[in-house]
């Protein structure tokens, strides 16, 4: 099959491609009314207060001001903004106002007006007076702290998480699998080492936005830049307490997401202003509400054992994570999983023990939410610099060590649920890098004739494919008038082209072009059920759920066509064009098939199928990074990134190669500058892009991006995922590449040219 | 968010200057910073009908108006063949090239930013301001003046035959500087200018005259010593006094070492 | 008050605020290719020429554009579906959101150099950030864009 793959495994353009190069409206401010409600929230200056009092009446006098709601006018019953399956495990301890505020940036007032010049005067005049309390800031001290982030008693865990709100714990964990401590102490070295991870921001483009109005049957229509459609309407109406049957929610082009937009960040506030006004309102997020109340990647700290012989066998591995989920909970219990879970099995080869223990706290600082990688980012920064440190230890190559100990095709992971790599082309991930980059030569530390140093680094990388038993990926497929096909889903194109590469699938199993597929989506009412653009879950769940939609109405067309050619059903065949009656070769075509399934047909032109997998088969990758580093400024300059990747069957190479490049790209942003630092009142400092600093095209160098492909039989045309794994190997490869520069390890993001140049001044 | 009752392009500089005697007035040259700020301002004043953008050969000066933007400054061919291509330096890495088309020099020497690549620029070419009011001063003068209400109408940049070289350190290439530095060599006198400390650029002297004989390793080495003991540091987002008192002894080595090199290459 | 503009070629007069930044203008006036990215001047989705050089749209007065000749992507479309069809087959476009800015610049860029380096391309677009692309394919498709207007430069000739 793979070798005859048609559509799949084609560059083809993606579908919006022209539309937005042209700059045509496609996003929510371009789609929706400029005539509605303008609202904005008011945001608290402390990181911990309790609102002892608020008084709107002057502000209400404001010409223009329509609405002012405070902690007083909003249901009372605990929500998660998480964008996950039911029941959430995020804990329900948010409220869309409450009186307590827990950092710097809570919302403590929802404002709605006419314009924006009234909404900001009213903000003004709001008179705020806060009880400030004593924060917790620092997230070593947040566990057992006398000072409880979420005191209240209607908080609650839905899932055995481990969570307990009198502890500031929103998620604690242990697990393993074999004897660790007698592993290592039988090893002849063990490393230990502690890393720390940033609570970088996502910064896609188009910042946070919802347009809500009233639809002609009364019920609350919502027009989000959204991943999780399905999941919107489900914690809307847990917010506003209402039927989740009064709720339609529907995205258009996303300006991007990367996992920010798996958090309802922005849509509560105008649905509950709409909901109680019955007027059409719009938020839309300024840059620095995005950088100071967004859904930023988890900070960790990271202890990693492990422990080898001294021929580099690596025979166990100890993970401890320390992740700060901030105010709130949202995706805390789960981004940290992955720390271990997505760490540790990529040397599953000579692996006998392992443990992975975590604790996830609450502090007074912004809440931390999902962001591509989801917490694998974190933890394999943390192992691979640990192996790297190992390997430098021993004296052996980070390659080599690599190839002795990385996970092989058909072994079972026991940190990975005890799954089974049925695909993994990792080995020969390894061996092409090796190759394309030259790591022979430029592994070795070169001193150029101006003074700087030119060195290299290695990392490896693993993600999964999707939530396997969780995530439900659904298509629906039409045959309409003249042959051509609707495809209807729930997932969500943020840029990433899934409309694209599901067309494509459809198009494969239906022998048809591309442009005979029009793809709908997504919305609540109207596309089939997904849980949404998440956990590197659309290709290969929605994708498989595409290709046996497809091949259903592949059977009920020849069905209509038997009719037509009066034949059995066993006995056509279809081509994409026509219908093939084997025994007497008569024929009728997609278009009289598609003309007479209009009139006096039973037999269903569109079929729905739900996926669900029981595995989430990882793709794999290999990152090698050249830099030239000057020793006395610090700087780090990168001039060269190979990437070779096992996503199974690339399914659009094109796109494929650009999520990996992006993915890179923000991966350098993390290691060396995208920075978060808070003052001692818990106010963030890099609220803005002039502040924090994601990387310009002056910044990353050169990329080289190519694919070795494994087959994965439970994927759609054996493809695996590819969003996240993208971002997980530059923060450990570009520091791999500073030590080998200067003798120097960095445990601490951002690598920033301070932080390299202080520490030679030290030695 | 900021808010304008009146927007008024002046017609003459005296309008300019009547208007901007009142402190909720204000001058808004290429508006970038001001738009940031969170204020409300009377009457917006826009001196764009002055023909102040233009940079004009004067015989023994330079004359570039207040209203000239950043990459007009990058681009000119006077200005880069008198500062052998050190201004072009200091401007490039200054966002993008719209913001470029938009900021003014008149603006960013106005503000005395601690930022100011331009202002650590332009006190290394020991430039003259004319303020419509005060008249002309020096640039050191300027640069230490309170603000007043008065006008930034140009720069002066004397033709006196001379070396610049400009350096700065960024986090990432298009960021603030964490430190910028600019050294010239005028009438046989060093001027060291040290900017983004992260307070207003500032000018140092030789004042040892370390590098009166030669420019040597050593006597560079002793320079940098020198100036980086004496020019007054802090901390900010972008890196500690620590890290800046370190990074001003590497980039004044580096500015004479490269100044050095242009010499002997007859430049 | 009120300001006349010349905008994508036609004169239009019309109603401001003083304080109206031009991005807001343009968009009320139905340019919606033009974004928002940040408050900061720093990411280069609001990019439009005035009197054909590049700026920032959302840090220029509307009023201070008055009289002045104001083009965005939507004046720009035929030239600019050339250029597109160059990016799109790279699939560089990803997002979209910040798309309009670059084309707008890259655009800009080609005017004042027809034969740009790469590093002149990385240079002039320094200020247009993109979060999804990771860049290389933008470059990709604007160096394939150049080969293609120079082979068809010299087929006009020959």
């Amino acid at each position: 099959m793979k070798e005859t793959l048609q559509k799949v495994n084609q560059p083809v353009r993606k579908k919006d491609a022209m539309n937005l190069l042209l700059g045509k409206p496609a996003y929510v401010d371009d789609i929706t009314p400029q005539n509605c409600l303008v609202v904005k929230v008011l945001r608290s200056p402390h990181a911990h207060a309790m609102i002892e009092d608020i008084d709107v009446s002057d502000a209400q006098k404001v010409a223009g001001i329509e609405a002012i709601y405070t902690y007083h006018d909003v249901p009372q019953n605990r929500f998660t903004m998480a964008g996950q399956t039911y029941p959430e495990p995020s804990p329900y301890d948010r409220l869309i106002l409450d009186q307590r505020v827990r950092f710097v940036g809570d919302a403590v007032a929802i404002v709605a007006g006419a314009d924006e010049k009234s909404v900001d005067q009213a903000m003004k005049l709001i008179k705020v007076k806060y009880q400030v309390l004593e924060a917790v800031l620092d997230f070593h001290q947040a566990k057992d702290h006398p000072v409880l982030v979420h005191p209240e008693d209607n908080w609650k865990a839905l899932c055995p998480v481990g969570a307990d709100n009198q502890r500031n714990l929103c998620a604690s964990e242990y697990n393993q699998d074999g004897d660790v401590d007698a592993v290592l102490a039988s090893c002849d070295e063990v490393v230990e080492r502690t890393y720390h991870t940033r609570a970088n921001q996502q910064a896609m483009m188009e910042t946070f936005r919802t347009y809500c109005e009233i639809d002609p049957f009364g019920r609350l229509h919502v027009i989000s830049s959204t991943q999780i459609v399905f999941h919107v309407r489900r914690i809307l109406a847990h917010a506003l307490n209402i039927s989740k049957s009064l709720i339609h929610v529907e995205k258009p082009r996303i300006g991007g997401g990367f996992g920010a937009k798996q958090t309802v960040v922005a849509e509560v506030y105008p649905a509950f202003v709409t909901w109680m006004t019955k007027k059409p309102s719009k938020m839309i997020y300024s840059r620095t509400e995005c950088q100071i109340a967004g859904s930023p990647r988890h900070e960790m700290e990271i202890t990693v054992k492990v422990g080898a012989m001294k021929d580099g066998t690596i025979r166990a591995i100890d993970v401890y994570t320390l992740s700060n989920t901030g105010a709130f909970g949202e995706h805390g219990p789960t981004t940290v999983g992955l720390s271990g879970h997505k760490s540790i099995p990529l040397y599953n080869n000579h692996l006998e023990a392992f443990r992975f223990a975590y604790d996830v706290v609450y502090t007074n600082v912004q809440a931390a939410g999902a962001y591509r990688g989801y917490g694998a980012t974190q933890g394999i920064f943390a192992v691979e610099s640990a192996v790297n440190e190992l390997a430098a230890r021993l004296g052996i190559d980070a390659v080599a060590i690599r190839e002795k100990n990385m996970v092989q095709e058909g072994q079972v992971m026991s940190a990975y649920y005890n799954e089974m790599t049925k695909s993994c082309a990792l080995n020969r991930c390894m061996e092409h890098a090796k190759k394309l980059f030259n790591w022979q030569d430029k592994s070795k530390v070169r001193v150029m004739p101006n003074g700087k140093v030119r060195a290299a680094g290695v990392a490896m990388a693993m993600q999964g494919s999707g939530i396997s038993g969780v995530d439900v990926g659904s298509a629906t497929i039409k045959l309409n008038d003249d042959g051509f096909y609707a495809l209807s889903i729930g997932a969500a194109d943020m840029g990433t082209g899934c409309d694209t590469i599901l067309a494509q699938m459809a198009a494969e199993c239906l022998e048809c072009q591309v442009d005979d597929i029009i793809v709908f989506g997504a919305d609540s009412d109207a596309s089939p059920y997904d849980s949404g653009s998440y956990a590197s879950s659309t290709t290969y769940v929605t994708g498989k759920a595409v290709e046996k939609a497809c091949c259903q109405l592949k059977e009920n067309i020849c069905m209509i066509a038997a009719q037509m050619l009066e034949c059995s059903n066993d006995d056509v065949e279809f081509d994409g064009k026509v219908v093939t009656c084997l025994s007497n070769h008569k024929q009728v075509t997609l278009h009289d098939i598609a003309t007479q399934s209009m009139c006096g047909n039973t037999i269903a032109t569109q079929v729905t199928v739900t996926h669900s997998s029981p595995v989430s088969p990882p793709p794999f990758m290999v990152g090698m990074v050249e830099i030239e580093l000057d020793k006395e400024t610090g700087q780090v300059d990168i001039l060269d990134y190979v990437a070779v990747v096992d996503c199974g069957t690339v399914v659009n190479p094109n796109l494929a190669r650009v999520q990996t490049e992006g993915g890179i790209v923000q991966g350098i942003g993390m290691a060396l500058y995208e920075n978060v630092q808070y003052n001692d009142k818990g106010a963030i400092a890099e609220n803005s892009f002039m502040q924090y600093k994601i990387p310009t095209r002056l910044d990353i160098g050169k990329l080289r991006v190519e694919f070795e492909s494994s087959y994965e039989e439970t994927g759609p045309f054996g493809a695996k995922s590819i969003g996240e794994i993208v971002i997980n190997t530059p923060s450990p490869a570009i520091a791999h590449a500073i030590y080998n520069a200067t003798g120097v390890w960095l445990r601490d993001l951002p690598m920033t040219p301070e932080k390299i140049a202080m520490s030679l001044c030290e030695e | 968010m900021l808010d304008i009752k009146n927007y008024v392009r002046v017609q003459s500089l005296q309008e300019a200057y009547d208007l901007c005697q009142n402190r909720r007035n204000v001058i808004i040259g290429g508006m970038l910073w001001l738009k940031m700020q969170n204020r409300s301002v009377d009457t917006a004043i826009d001196l764009c009908d002055l023909g102040l953008n233009q940079i004009e050969d004067k015989g023994d000066e330079i004359h570039i108006g207040a209203m000239v933007t950043l990459r007009q400054l990058e681009l000119d061919p006077l200005l880069n063949e008198y500062t052998h291509h050190a201004l072009k330096e200091s401007v490039k890495h200054i966002v993008g090239v719209q913001f470029r088309n938009l900021a003014t020099i008149g603006g960013s020497l106005f503000g005395r930013y601690g930022f100011s690549d331009v202002l650590t620029m332009f006190l290394a070419l020991d430039a003259y301001v004319e303020l419509y009011h005060g008249g002309i001063v020096s640039i050191r003068e300027f640069v230490e003046m309170r603000p007043s209400l008065d006008i930034l109408v140009r720069i002066i940049v004397k033709k006196t035959p001379m070396q610049v070289v400009y350096l700065s350190q960024r986090n990432t290439q298009t960021d603030f500087p964490v430190l910028t530095c600019a050294i010239s060599k005028m009438n046989q006198d060093y001027y060291c200018v040290i900017g983004a400390r992260p307070l207003k650029a500032t000018l140092l002297l030789d004042e040892k005259h370390l590098l009166d004989s030669s420019l040597s390793d050593e006597s560079i080495l002793a320079f940098a010593d020198d100036i980086a003991q004496r020019v007054t540091l802090g901390s900010n987002l972008r890196g500690s006094a620590d890290y800046r008192r370190h990074l001003t002894k590497v980039l004044i080595k580096r500015a004479l070492w490269q100044l050095r090199e242009e010499h002997n290459h007859g430049n | 008050m009120e300001i006349k503009i010349n905008l994508n070629g036609k004169d239009i007069v019309s109603t401001i605020e003083p304080d109206t930044l031009l991005i807001d203008f343009l968009r009320q006036q139905g340019c919606l290719s033009v974004k928002r990215g940040c408050d900061t001047s720093n990411c280069g989705l609001c990019t439009v020429f005035q009197d054909d050089q590049p700026i920032l749209s959302c840090s220029v007065l509307a009023a201070r554009a008055a009289g002045h000749k104001i083009v965005t992507l939507e004046g720009m479309q035929k030239e600019a579906q050339g250029f597109a069809e160059f990016i799109a087959d790279q699939g560089a476009e990803q997002c979209g959101f910040c798309n309009p800015g670059m084309m707008m610049n890259a655009m800009a860029l080609l005017r004042e150099n027809d034969d740009p380096s790469d590093e002149d391309i990385l240079n002039y677009l320094a200020g247009n950030l993109c979060r999804c692309s990771g860049y290389e394919g933008q470059l990709r498709g604007i160096k394939n864009y150049i080969a293609y207007l120079k082979r068809s430069g010299k087929e006009d000739l020959s």
